[in-house]
């Protein structure tokens, strides 16, 4: 029951985009803090990171009929 | 189990499904209880999404589990990114699922239930849904590309400079009619006015929230941004009642069009942030939360159906729009069925997300079959009032007069008995003044909506279930107005950046105010036109939207047949072939039928020089002689609109023909543009969490 009401959550979560930051955040770990292009792209906190992703989220067609 | 075990569940399913459809097929003069329409829709979707989505799937597309997508191979963070599926489902359903297949069902039942009903539920399985697959396998098979570029790469220039214009010309006449339905839902309403006009400053709240106050915060803004909306319903009840304040938004519609266009541009300029995105978000919870309880509604509740199966406007007479039952009821229910629109979203901004092929089918196949269960929905939403409720609320005084008296008296001589005081009772129970000849079909839906959740929750909160209902429509219906209107300006944008690239530079301040402002003149004429006209507006724009939509469907399902022919599998090109060709039949018979019909509710021509005769004669009263110029223009404009539509359709049809001729004479063609082939790398579990 608790767990599904979890997985519920996350989804609900990842759906708006609540948790986009923290997808960002262990992409960036994942790809980018062991490589040189560490010193390109520096982390951006989460202020600087909500306004790129919302600005690029709307560069095109997004919403139908 | 067994193979035997495994087929019955789905030969019941089959069984089932067939008696539910010759149920509502066959029943005639009876009540017949909504939920047939339910179990019909579900048992032909389990079928088709089992065994067509999934022969589709392994035997024409050939799906590759083990191939790497772009959201895998170009993965940023950002845009692309590997999705969990149901995760990319419900993006891909918020983005495909506007108020276009709420309002066109709607419209659709003056032909009765049942017409309207076949064709959402047998267009979306064999038309609608494979479109979007298949748009969505092969933007997926070419990093994502728009339909437009795949278009260019795949068919040659002629289709992709054919799919840039249609798309833009349909989104200003989708945004126009649109915009019409918003403004003949708030006409004189000062409760619908004041609540539609909450959600603007309630968005703006949510954007500043999101952006400087809690950054990031997108549940926490959103629901803060609800209970507001919930609010401004309950709110517009004691605006309503009050005598000074009801009058700031007690409007005429011409003052709210201007009020619409004026939102419009300040939309396509202002920040996303503050407007744009936090509506979007308030939008999409909106219409989930909505449509969930819609069908909980009609599930538990099992509505009766009182609109007879057919009717006999089918010969063409209809009060809501003019026109045979065929081509027009396939035009007038494009999104539900049908809708090209999709193919906008299937290619370009769908597939980013996309962790696996084998999602595919769920996606782009489910989707759809989801968007058109609410079309169902909706028709069952305006057939369960009364028919001759549902004629009053949805004819143009244009059709059946401008008072009450006159307009009972026709429409209950068409056979659909209504009284004045009927609907003075049910426009007091809604909270209105009147709801005679609120046309656009929110209104209707809204009333259906309203006594399907009345009869749940009690006759005495209809009012604000109506109210609700209205802000439900006109919340997203704006979204696409203001989402749309931006989009147009970056085309326009793009398209004149080739002339004069300072024009292509998306936030030169001067190109944006001269592309918002020509964007949004383009549908607002439209929007104009259709306020003044004494008709309703909706009988012309609807047509044309249908028209424009069911042609951008015929170039994506153009541009899917020319690739399945170029590669090899002209055996199977008949999937995208045989929905090609039907939209192929409908437009150009209705495009046909409104550029030469005699009759003056049909052809544009015809009523464009009715009208001039009229004035001419001076039999004209002095205020339709004062608009009847601008009719007129319109009119004829409406009608070389509609032969540039089909022409541009049927070039890119050609240009289609040329390429599959070449490709099986073994000429030349323009080559195949799939990405190579990248097995995947993703483990299954790290990137399903």
């Amino acid at each position: 029951m608790l767990s599904s009401f979890r997985k519920a959550w996350r989804l609900l979560r990842r759906l708006s985009g609540d948790d986009a930051y923290e997808q960002y955040l262990s992409h960036y770990a994942l790809k980018h803090s062991a490589t040189a292009e560490h010193e390109q792209h520096p982390l951006l906190t989460k202020a600087e990171f909500f306004k790129q992703w919302q600005d690029e989220k709307w560069n095109g067609i997004k919403r139908c009929c | 189990m067994t193979p035997l075990l495994k087929t019955i569940p789905w030969l019941l399913i089959a069984v089932l499904g067939a008696f539910a459809l010759s149920a509502i097929a066959l029943n005639r003069g009876e009540n017949i209880s909504a939920l047939w329409f339910i179990t019909a829709a579900l048992c032909v979707y389990a079928l088709a999404y089992r065994f067509y989505a999934a022969w589709l799937a392994a035997t024409v597309l050939v799906i590759d589990e083990t191939r790497a997508t772009p959201a895998e191979r170009l993965d940023n963070g950002r845009d692309f990114i590997p999705t969990h599926k149901w995760i990319v489902f419900g993006h891909h359903f918020a983005a495909i699922a506007g108020p276009g297949p709420l309002v066109g069902p709607t419209l659709a039942a003056q032909f009765g239930y049942l017409p309207g009903t076949l064709w959402i539920i047998l267009g979306a399985v064999i038309g609608g849904c494979v479109q979007d697959m298949v748009i969505l396998f092969l933007s997926t098979r070419r990093n994502a590309r728009s339909l437009g570029q795949m278009a260019r790469d795949e068919l040659g220039p002629l289709g992709g400079t054919a799919a840039l214009i249609g798309t833009f010309t349909i989104m200003i006449i989708l945004i126009a009619v649109l915009g019409l339905v918003v403004v003949n839902a708030m006409k004189h309403s000062p409760w619908a006015t004041f609540t539609v006009s909450a959600t603007i400053p309630i968005a703006m709240i949510v954007g500043v929230y999101m952006r400087y106050l809690r950054p990031g915060q997108v549940l926490e803004g959103s629901l803060i941004g609800v209970v507001l909306l919930l609010l401004s319903v309950v709110g517009g009840r004691f605006i309503d009642a009050d005598a000074t304040l009801r009058l700031v938004f007690d409007r005429e519609g011409l003052t709210l069009a201007w009020w619409v266009m004026a939102y419009g541009f300040a939309a396509a300029i202002l920040p996303v942030w503050l407007l744009l995105a936090p509506r979007d978000y308030l939008s999409t919870y909106m219409k989930a939360g909505t449509i969930t309880l819609l069908a909980v509604a009609i599930i538990t509740l099992q509505p009766t159906i009182k609109m007879p199966a057919i009717t006999a406007f089918i010969d063409g007479t209809g009060p809501i729009f003019g026109g045979k039952l065929f081509p027009f009821v396939f035009i007038t229910i494009a999104c539900g069925a049908i809708s090209g629109f999709h193919a906008l979203i299937a290619s370009g901004t769908t597939p980013k997300l996309l962790s696996n092929e084998r999602d595919i089918r769920m996606i782009g196949y489910g989707g759809m079959l989801l968007e058109s269960f609410v079309a169902i929905m909706a028709m069952i939403a305006a057939t369960v009032l009364e028919p001759g409720v549902f004629f009053a609320i949805n004819s143009g005084v244009g059709v059946v007069g401008a008072d009450a008296a006159s307009a009972v008296a026709k429409i209950s001589s068409w056979g659909y008995p209504v009284t004045v005081e009927h609907m003075q009772l049910l426009a007091k129970q809604m909270g209105e003044e009147s709801l005679f000849a609120r046309t656009g079909g929110a209104p209707s839906l809204a009333v259906g909506m309203a006594s399907i959740f009345g009869s749940a929750f009690g006759e005495s909160l209809l009012a604000l279930w109506y109210h609700f209902a209205i802000m439900f429509e006109a919340i997203f219906i704006l979204t696409t107005l203001d989402a749309g209107t931006r989009v147009g300006r970056f085309m326009l944008q793009d398209m004149l950046g080739n002339i004069w690239p300072k024009m292509g530079e998306t936030s030169w301040t001067p190109s944006v105010i001269l592309t918002s402002a020509l964007v949004v003149s383009g549908w607002g004429y439209f929007l104009y036109i259709g306020v003044i006209d004494p008709n309703g507006g909706v009988n012309i724009l609807w047509p044309l939207f249908g028209i424009a939509n069911q042609m951008l469907a015929a170039i994506a399902l153009c541009v899917a047949t020319g690739i399945l022919i170029k590669s090899g599998k002209q055996k199977y090109a008949w999937v995208t072939g045989l929905p090609l060709t039907w939209l192929i039949i409908i437009t150009s018979t209705a495009a046909y039928q409104k550029i030469t019909s005699t009759d003056i509710r049909i052809g544009f021509f015809a009523a464009a020089n009715d009208l001039s005769d009229k004035l001419a004669a001076g039999s004209l009263s002095v205020e339709k002689a004062n608009i009847a110029p601008q009719l007129i223009f319109n009119l004829q404009f409406d009608a070389w609109l509609t032969v540039f539509f089909i022409s541009l359709l049927w070039l890119i049809v050609f240009d289609m023909l040329r390429v599959a001729v070449r490709t099986l004479n073994g000429q030349p063609v323009l080559p195949l543009t799939e990405s190579p082939h990248n097995p995947s790398r993703l483990v299954e579990d790290w990137v399903r969490d």
